[in-house]
């Protein structure tokens, strides 16, 4: 019994990382309607930029984030400024397109640079701390990282119903051609909303490296995962992205209960018949 | 002469192989209230498009008070002090009414804070709209939606304000109440086109009336002269001009 809630526990810690993911892949298809193929990618190069950022001036792996937060909201915005820009407002396929081809740029740039071999990123003494509660051991890393992924949804909630960020970004994602009719310069406030998802994804990167390793061609899995917990949620819902994703981190822990390499099998299952009941998603408006 | 506060000159525009407007210059003065009439196609909202900057034009140029826009997009002209509201309103729907207003103070009209909230209010007061502040965009009625599109458009506190049919599908009555806005907000300092089909509304306002068919500017001047103007009755087929004018409600 103690085994089946630790499991359920590490689960719903998995899970709100996997909502921490969707988050920027919820952000970008709300607010300027385009799917990023590279997202997973993306949070490889993360991982990899904390990687050398540590080599480089010996700082931990969450505090290195002070480099790297900075460095993928500039990554994100020149991102912006440069591609995207030049795809959004033209229909659905231009953008997974563009952000295909960089999905394959990235993996073989990373390849090239950091070779085709895995890593990990060590949290030091912060990785074996735990402790029990009622007989069920719980670890001070996934509960942080936990905690740090549910803070950073409900800020972006609050961002987006409280602040001109917010109003702004729920009208471009209403209607961009009217919102720049009352002066939104628009792509100006896409480069800052995916600075700010880029940032995001810094953050979930990390996160997500220090407890499971990273090679440059675990991109796609990690989109996928992505992609699972935003659709399961329903489109354009912060708390029904968080409640997928620990329906997916808890059916994927349960599975590799199972039989350990079944995890992810367990994840796809129950998205497939989470999608079948309900094609809208758990928390989606109906068709 | 003062410069015009709206120049165009010898814009066109063409979508595909149909061209909407062929070649057309045109200027209005500061402080005019100009109504637009012309038969459906004849290249209004087209117009309006190219000037607000949601279309961008074929050829030709763009002033807005001796400066050129024709190289800027919509939300720069905005920013500039061109006000536009569509046909069919189109309110943020996912915001509060208030929060829509708030959103052309903020970006539109380039206040902030207090400013901006207070530019908001005095927009949504105006036009009637200040007690459905926290309601949904989505939930007003036709009327409301309309008089959320005029607020919001002059919540951008522009130099000229554009109005496509503002008045259409509203009844008699409601129609009255928006000419007696319009009108208040024209003698603010705010100079007004309007595309309008009901005539007997526009000529109760406008100083000038421009007659468009296909793209083409076919009338121009005082109200009388122009609806007395053969060519544009030829256009409206005589009668109903008549009839547009003389059934008036006023």
């Amino acid at each position: 019994m103690q085994a089946m809630i630790e499991t359920l526990l590490n689960g719903l810690m998995l899970g709100a990382l996997y909502a921490l993911f969707g988050l920027g892949l919820s952000l970008s298809l709300g607010v300027m309607r385009m799917i990023n193929i590279a997202h997973g990618d993306l949070i490889v190069v993360g991982a990899y930029f904390t990687s050398v950022a540590m080599e480089l001036t010996g700082l931990g792996a969450l505090t290195s984030l002070v480099i790297v937060l900075p460095l993928m909201f500039a990554l994100g915005w020149l991102a912006q400024i440069t591609l995207f820009n030049r795809v959004v407002d033209r229909g659905p396929l231009p953008p997974l397109l563009l952000t295909f081809g960089l999905s394959i740029v990235l993996q073989n740039v990373l390849r090239e640079i950091f070779t085709a071999d895995t890593r990990s990123l060590h949290a030091g003494d912060l990785a074996r701390r735990g402790f029990e509660v009622g007989g069920v051991s719980i670890g001070v890393l996934p509960l942080v990282s936990a905690i740090a992924a549910i803070v950073l949804l409900g800020a972006t909630h609050w961002l987006i119903g409280h602040t001109q960020l917010g109003r702004q970004a729920r009208a471009v994602s209403d209607d961009p051609s009217t919102a720049r009719l009352v002066g939104v310069d628009d792509r100006r406030f896409f480069a800052i909303v995916t600075g700010f998802i880029f940032a995001t994804i810094g953050v979930a990167a990390v996160l997500y490296a220090i407890r499971t390793p990273f090679s440059p061609s675990a991109g796609p899995e990690r989109l996928l995962y992505s992609f699972e917990t935003v659709v399961l949620g329903g489109l354009g819902n912060i708390w029904g992205t968080l409640l997928g994703g620990l329906i997916i981190g808890v059916a994927q822990l349960f599975g590799a209960k199972l039989s350990s390499g079944l995890g992810p099998f367990f994840g796809h299952l129950v998205f497939l018949v989470a999608l079948l009941a309900r094609p809208q998603g758990l928390f989606g408006r109906g068709a | 002469m003062r410069v015009p506060l709206l120049e165009l000159r010898q814009i066109s525009k063409r979508f595909r192989d149909t061209v909407v407007i062929p070649d057309l210059s045109l200027s209005v003065a500061v402080g005019e209230f100009v109504g637009v009439i012309g038969p459906n196609g004849a290249g209004k909202t087209t117009l309006f498009g190219l000037i607000s900057g949601n279309l961008t034009s074929d050829t030709g140029s763009v002033m807005l008070d001796g400066e050129d826009l024709t190289a800027l997009g919509a939300d720069a002209r905005c920013r500039s002090g061109i006000g536009r509201t569509f046909q069919i309103p189109q309110p943020f729907q996912g915001l509060t009414v208030y929060e829509n207003a708030l959103v052309a103070a903020t970006f539109g009209a380039g206040l902030h804070g207090e400013e901006a909230a207070v530019q908001a209010v005095e927009s949504l007061a105006r036009c009637g709209l200040h007690v459905l502040g926290d309601q949904l965009a989505g939930s007003l009625t036709l009327l409301q939606r309309k008089r959320l599109e005029l607020a919001r458009a002059i919540a951008t506190r522009p130099r000229l304000l554009l109005l496509d049919e503002v008045a259409g599908g509203l009844t008699d009555g409601e129609v009255g109440e928006l000419l007696t806005l319009v009108r208040a907000i024209h003698h603010s300092g705010v100079t007004v086109v309007w595309i309008e089909h009901l005539v007997h509304a526009l000529v109760s306002v406008a100083s000038r009336i421009l007659v468009l068919a296909e793209g083409r500017v076919i009338g121009d001047g005082e109200p009388d002269a122009v609806l007395r103007n053969q060519d544009v009755r030829d256009v409206y087929l005589g009668s109903d001009l008549d009839d547009e004018v003389h059934h008036a409600p006023h």
